[in-house]
């Protein structure tokens, strides 16, 4: 049996759509993981002990356990203890807090290595520990981080594929569906292979984008 | 006339860290207006007494006092840090390496704690800005980022940056050190501009033949203690104190080398 891509027009409408979910899943985790990993790092040096230790165990076991079963705990586990959430919830949310802890890490370093002096002009002109930190410190860290934080983001568009197993219907399980229909695995593979580097290649050109506009600043 | 309290007043200034002695037993008045340089040896305690009337570094034993208010009294610590942030707005502090915001353009670096803090709008933010940007020459480089400044013009920056909170004190810690010489003079330029302005200064520096012709009073630091302070032609021409002898000869001699 040879190859045959005249099969993919009738079904790219599906993919495309499937292409669109991968997209919005995509962005809405990544938004999730950027400011939540913001706050994360925030907590992890600042907060008293007694908030910050359920923070690092829920970091550790975020960290310590694989994506698809976080995936599968938050979408078939959490029926039976009464949560409900739709697939696309749970993939956000899944995917949004794993990445959490990465981005978190990112966030902690750079926030470390602003320099005391900018704290102490801030506090100097009577700003408070917490104003310094949202309006100096942690813009001044966001601004250092954003290439590991794009590079991230990057994976997290390839992570994206694993919700496929929770139903949700982005490119990889849009394809399986047409792979489905006509058992021409390798032709729609390929096809979505490419949108997933086509998307890769947007990211990467608005990131770096970004990084000539935070450069100027510099 | 019932006798008028010092407009900043440190009373016996205590500082150490761990065994280390940093401050012993250091009082001083200064009047409104005045302007106070600080010189003395590395170590000596200058930068450190400097720091602590804002709090930046807390003493560890004794009193400062801005006109009625006692900047380091004891509260608990929620009430402690309103206090200080309320009298670190009357005082203007300025650093050797300037530390200007690297991620906000100069007219934000200034409106930034004005806008925050007493609530200011845009327009009259900018209003502010531009008013003190041009007191201290900068006023064609408002949109500019601290990175396309020399390190005078990132100094002037931030002394428009404080004075733009209005405080009744600045605070220069060895403002100048960190400038290429042909810079230092834009500086002091501005310096002296607010000293005739009367604006009360506490200024730590290297710089002696500025600190005799801006200052009122000079104070001589060394290992913690005041060793010698009096007007800057007495101070600088015919010192009393040995050590004070030294430290300007070992200064002249170092800077005609």
């Amino acid at each position: 049996m040879g190859l045959d891509f005249s099969v993919i027009p009738k079904y790219l409408d599906i993919v495309l759509l499937g292409a669109l979910w991968t997209i919005a899943i995509t962005v809405c985790a990544a938004v999730v993981s950027f400011f939540g990993g913001i706050l994360l790092a925030v907590i992890a040096l600042f907060a008293p002990a007694l908030v910050r230790w359920p923070f690092r165990v829920f970091s550790f076991l975020f960290l310590g356990t694989p994506l698809l079963l976080q995936l599968f705990l938050i979408y078939f586990g959490l029926v039976q203890i009464g949560v409900d959430v739709p697939a696309f919830v749970a993939g956000v949310v899944g995917l949004g807090l794993h990445f959490v802890v990465y981005n978190s890490d990112l966030f902690q370093t750079s926030i470390l290595a602003v320099d005391k002096g900018q704290i102490e002009a801030a506090r100097t002109l009577g700003l408070s520990r917490w104003q310094a930190l949202r309006k100096v410190v942690v813009p001044q860290a966001v601004r250092d981080v954003i290439p590991p934080i794009g590079n991230n983001m990057i994976a997290l568009l390839k992570d994206s594929a694993l919700v496929s197993v929770i139903g949700v219907s982005e490119l990889t399980l849009s394809a399986q569906r047409a792979i489905g229909s006509t058992y021409r695995p390798f032709e729609f593979y390929v096809l979505v292979a490419a949108i997933y580097y086509i998307i890769n290649l947007v990211m990467e050109a608005v990131l770096r984008r970004v990084e000539r506009r935070i450069q100027a600043s510099k | 006339m019932s006798q008028q309290k010092p407009f900043i007043d440190i009373r016996h200034a205590k500082k150490s860290f761990g065994t280390l002695e940093v401050l012993k037993d250091i009082s001083l008045q200064v009047e409104r207006g005045q302007i106070v340089a600080i010189i003395g040896p590395s170590g000596s305690g200058k930068s450190t007494l400097l720091r602590a009337i804002n709090d930046l570094d807390p003493l560890t034993g004794g009193e400062i006092w801005l006109e009625d208010k006692q900047i380091n009294k004891s509260l608990p610590h929620r009430q402690y840090e309103k206090h200080i942030n309320e009298v670190r707005q009357e005082i203007g502090m300025v650093f050797q390496h300037f530390n200007l915001f690297p991620h906000l353009r100069v007219r934000e670096n200034v409106t930034l704690a004005p806008k925050m803090l007493k609530g200011l709008s845009d327009a009259e933010a900018n209003a502010l800005a531009e008013e003190q940007l041009t007191k201290v020459g900068m006023i064609e480089r408002i949109d500019y980022y601290p990175s396309q400044l020399s390190g005078g013009q990132k100094q002037r920056v931030a002394i428009a940056r404080a004075l733009a909170m209005k405080p009744k004190v600045m605070l220069f810690d060895e403002a100048t050190s960190a400038l290429d010489p042909e810079l230092v003079e834009e500086v002091n330029l501005v310096m002296k501009r607010l000293a005739e302005e009367h604006m009360t200064m506490i200024i730590v520096t290297h710089e002696m033949g500025f600190a005799e012709s801006v200052c009122d009073r000079v104070l001589f630091m060394d290992q913690g203690v005041v060793v010698e302070e009096g007007p800057p032609e007495v101070i600088f021409r015919n010192p009393k104190n040995e050590r004070t002898q030294n430290f300007l000869r070992k200064h002249l001699a170092g800077h005609k080398a």
